[in-house]
């Protein structure tokens, strides 16, 4: 029986003054967004190559938090929590394929058979992002299940903490720089040979998470789990499991994306994944939390503003070294999206439930 | 039956083992090598590793009623985690890892050997120390009621003494230093006797029923003057710190003091009203920052205000901050809650930190040059005498705190804490009740920020990191969300133990993140838990704790 929430200030019977002053704020905000917009464009500053490049460069970025996102929006799914320690889950694949990466490079393995190289650096980041989301579900939240809702979050931000220091305290706080991959160098087109890789590897990764998901016994536990959890166990499904094998399905996925995040950004350090963390929930909110294809294009949608963003929205004004802003346009859009559009763009799928 | 009983010492023994492997590996136990405790011998890792041993046999044993059974199947499990411990010392002596795990070395191995080394007596030292642990853990358990308690207490409370031995030896009298302390941390006679009197202490506070053992002192002060009495003592105890603290506890008691108002001032969010507030740093940062751009000359050169003007201006205007944080996230809760707090919080450090606004805000040089109060010819200036300032306002914030948690506010904080929807149908105006919830929980980080800046005479943005908006939260769990005087206790143990032990900075956060997730599994209302948020908590988790894990999570229709 869930109670229905006022989703706007136009529901109410009157006017909310504080509605109408959060209102007016997101007016300036569009405001000043577009009247900058509109002031770097007449300056043409910059060439339609390079706003070709900012968009590209966002594609890959935003497929990236796509598949990341997809890790929030399935826990999400099924459990209604938002999996805090997700980046770091992320990080870590990507932390420890680092020492394997550095092997191959370094007995000459990896320019031999840089396929093979890739394909098993890739495999590697996944199992080890599998085995920590399988092992934070199942110490951090699994206990708690059914507690407040306050509790299992703080554990998953005690959980991210825990991680992010383990992982200084074993590797160290240095940034560690992945090996170049020889026949990903270079570009084609207008591609660097990393960003196609990068696009294959989402492509690939999202074409079997939906043969996992519709074709496979586990994929439709999982969706019988997220549609209605008592029905589901009602059915005979295995809920725990079904938890399991989507925090684990979930963390295979991040750790792809770790490895195709070094290869687009190069440098690792046990502090990574906080910022592609909290950007991928933000694309899993603005598709629509709980909504794979939203999950998706959410990824993208935030890549490319943020790429694009800072110099088209900022360059007008005159403000000096626009880039060091990127953050702040990610996190207001984050904040944006969660005051004005809790339910993201596609909508989410959650039936009747009561939403956060 | 027995089979099931060796299977679980042993994985509870592997479970210990894997504890060692993390805090090893992490470098958290080569690193307190160097903190001698007791003698020439006992080292705060040794210390460490005998606790794993002795909590893991009293993990195993703590199930079984009789003596003999206790302590064999928690020796056994304390001897598997001993293997483990002694086959990392034979891996990191074996295998080259340093290149990849930082603290693999040899020295490690001679630490996890209790100093052998990997060699038969190392092995043996390591067994017997495990064994004895282990028997001496299941002995204990054993014991009638208060005894086990009392010694485990008194042993830590000696160990405790031991780490602060560089803290506690300018303050106390040099008799009694000489008499205590050796070289480094206590010597042996000092530590018996030490033990010796804990024991005695915490056997009187425990033995005697209901708390007549501190209840008899207070006795003696006839019952209407009781309260303000105990006040006044605990009042003039705290004023009395600058007297005989010196520099440095003093200025670590400043550090604690400002995490204590910002938990005050968490706990009305979080710990009142329900609401977790990831982004509290920014009212703390916001607060400093005001008070580095009035005072400062090095900004706006043609105002620069007495610090008496700017502490009301900061503390105005992280008011209007909370209002402006709150306004927008009045119909979020819980997760997305959490998630667009942390999102403002980001934003106020990275806008700070941008090249845009260096010229009003400094950039990443930050602020220098902050004024220090001044009261007529009196020029606040040293650690020392800031910490009355600062506990003035702890003490404030602390007598705010009381009369607001008794108010009508704070009852409608509570309700909206509980249950939002029926808090409303009550007739509780949610938007005025959390407004001022983030409004007044605001103030106070502002208040902490902008002493904060004072004291330390200069802001940079790496001071308002995430990380601070944390430390709060972990020290409002750990204490219990909601109770006043575990708010102190938190900042105590988590600001307070980091400050004076510089090898524990490190591992602060790591810390932090164990504090969090223990907390919440073992100890959800936290060390002190406050009336009736104790009740809602454990009554909720112990309903989960019946349901087996398969079943339907209840109070979900």
């Amino acid at each position: 029986m869930a109670i229905a929430t006022p989703r706007s200030f136009l529901s109410g019977r009157r006017l909310e003054a504080s509605q109408l002053i959060v209102w007016t704020i997101g007016a300036v905000l569009l405001g000043i967004v577009f009247v900058g917009s509109v002031l770097t464009l007449r300056a043409g500053q910059y060439t339609a190559a390079q706003w070709r490049d900012f968009i590209v460069f966002g594609i890959a970025q935003g497929s990236i938090y796509a598949l990341i996102a997809l890790g929030y929006t399935m826990v999400y799914g099924v459990l209604r929590m938002i999996n805090f320690a997700h980046g770091e889950v992320f990080m870590s694949g990507a932390m420890t394929t680092f020492f394997v990466a550095d092997y191959l490079n370094r007995s000459g393995f990896l320019k031999a058979h840089p396929w093979i190289s890739l394909i098993a650096l890739l495999l590697f980041s996944g199992l080890v992002s599998m085995t920590i989301a399988v092992l934070v579900e199942r110490i951090a939240y699994r206990p708690l299940r059914g507690a407040p809702r306050l509790v299992p979050l703080i554990t998953a931000v005690g959980a991210s903490f825990f991680l992010q220091y383990t992982f200084r305290g074993l590797f160290g706080s240095g940034v560690r720089a992945y090996p170049a991959i020889p026949v990903l160098q270079g570009k084609l087109w207008v591609f660097q040979k990393t960003q196609i890789a990068v696009f294959v590897g989402v492509a690939i990764t999202l074409l079997l998470l939906l043969l996992f998901l519709q074709r496979t016994r586990a994929g439709l536990a999982i969706r019988a789990v997220a549609e209605d959890r008592e029905a589901a166990a009602l059915m005979g499904v295995d809920v725990d499991r079904a938890i399991v094998t989507t925090f684990a399905v979930g963390g295979f996925m991040a750790g792809i994306a770790g490895v195709l995040y070094a290869l687009v950004f190069i440098q690792v350090q046990f502090f990574m994944g906080f910022l592609p963390g909290i950007k991928a929930f933000t694309a899993a909110v603005l598709g629509g939390i709980g909504n794979l294809p939203g999950a998706a294009i959410g990824g993208l949608v935030l890549g490319v503003i943020e790429s694009v963003g800072p110099s088209l929205f900022f360059d007008g004004y005159g403000i000096r070294a626009a880039h060091q802003l990127k953050d702040v346009i990610a996190f207001t859009i984050l904040v944006l999206i969660l005051i004005f559009r809790p339910t993201g763009i596609l909508g989410e799928r959650l039936g009747g439930e009561e939403r956060v | 039956m027995s089979l099931a009983a060796l299977r679980r010492a042993l994985f509870i023994g592997l479970l210990g083992g894997l504890a060692v492997w993390h805090l090893s590996l992490v470098g958290l136990i080569p690193a307190f090598a160097q903190r001698r405790l007791i003698g020439e011998t006992v080292t705060f890792s040794y210390a460490l590793l005998v606790a794993l041993f002795a909590l893991v046999a009293h993990a195993t044993g703590r199930r079984y009623a009789g003596a003999l059974q206790r302590v064999a199947w928690g020796t056994l499990s304390a001897l598997s985690t001993g293997l483990l411990v002694l086959a990392l010392a034979l891996i990191v002596t074996q295998v080259n890892l340093r290149q990849i795990f930082l603290n693999a070395t040899p020295d490690l191995a001679r630490v996890l050997t209790f100093g052998a080394g990997v060699s038969p007596a190392g092995v043996l030292r390591t067994i017997l120390i495990a064994a004895v642990a282990g028997v001496a853990s299941g002995g204990l358990g054993a014991t009638p009621a208060p005894w086990g308690r009392v010694s485990v207490f008194a042993a830590l409370a000696t160990l405790l003494l031991g780490l602060l031995r560089d803290v506690l030896g300018p303050i106390l009298p040099s008799g009694l230093v000489g008499f205590l302390y050796g070289a480094a941390g206590l010597n042996v006679l000092g530590a018996a006797v030490t033990f010796v009197l804990f024991f005695l202490l915490f056997a009187l506070r425990w033995s005697l029923p209901g708390r007549a053992g501190t209840g008899r002192i207070i006795e003696l002060v006839p019952s209407p003057v009781r309260a303000p009495v105990t006040r006044l003592a605990v009042i003039l105890f705290l004023a009395s710190v600058p007297l005989w603290a010196g520099l440095f506890l003093s200025n670590v008691a400043d550090f604690v003091g400002f995490y204590i108002l910002m938990g005050l001032g968490l706990n009305l969010v979080l710990g009142f009203a329900g609401l977790l507030d990831l982004g509290y740093v920014a009212f703390f940062a916001v607060g400093a920052y005001t008070m580095a751009v009035l005072t400062s000359p090095e900004i706006g050169q043609r105002f620069t205000l007495d610090f008496w003007v700017a502490l009301p201006i900061a503390i105005m205007l992280t008011v209007f901050a909370g209002l402006l944080v709150g306004l927008p996230v009045l119909r979020m809760r819980g997760d997305y809650l959490a998630i667009a707090t942390l999102g403002f919080g980001e934003i106020v450090r990275l806008l700070v930190l941008s090249d845009w606004l260096k010229p009003y805000l400094g950039g990443a040089q930050g602020v220098t040059r902050i004024a220090r109060p001044q009261i007529g010819p009196l020029r606040i200036d040293s650690p020392q005498e800031f910490y009355v300032l600062v506990l003035f306002s702890c003490l404030l914030a602390w007598f705010l705190s009381i009369r607001l948690r008794d108010s009508r506010l704070g009852r409608a904080w509570f309700a909206i804490r509980e249950d939002e929807f029926v808090a409303q149908a009550m007739g509780i105006n949610r938007v005025t009740a959390k407004l001022s919830a983030f409004a007044i929980g605001a103030s106070f980080g502002g208040l902490s920020g902008a002493l904060f800046a004072s004291l330390v005479g200069s802001v940079v943005p790496a001071s308002f990191s995430l990380l601070v908006s944390i430390n709060v939260v972990a020290l409002l769990v750990l204490g219990g969300m909601g109770s006043l005087p575990g708010v102190v206790i938190g900042a105590l143990a988590l600001v307070g133990i980091p400050e004076l032990l510089r090898e524990f900075q490190e591992y602060r956060l790591l810390v932090y993140g164990i504090v969090l997730i223990a907390m919440m599994l073992f100890r959800p209302a936290g060390l002190l838990p406050e009336r009736i948020h104790r009740r809602e908590l454990e009554e909720a988790v112990e309903e989960v704790r019946e349901v087996a894990p398969a079943e339907i999570a209840p109070g979900r229709s």
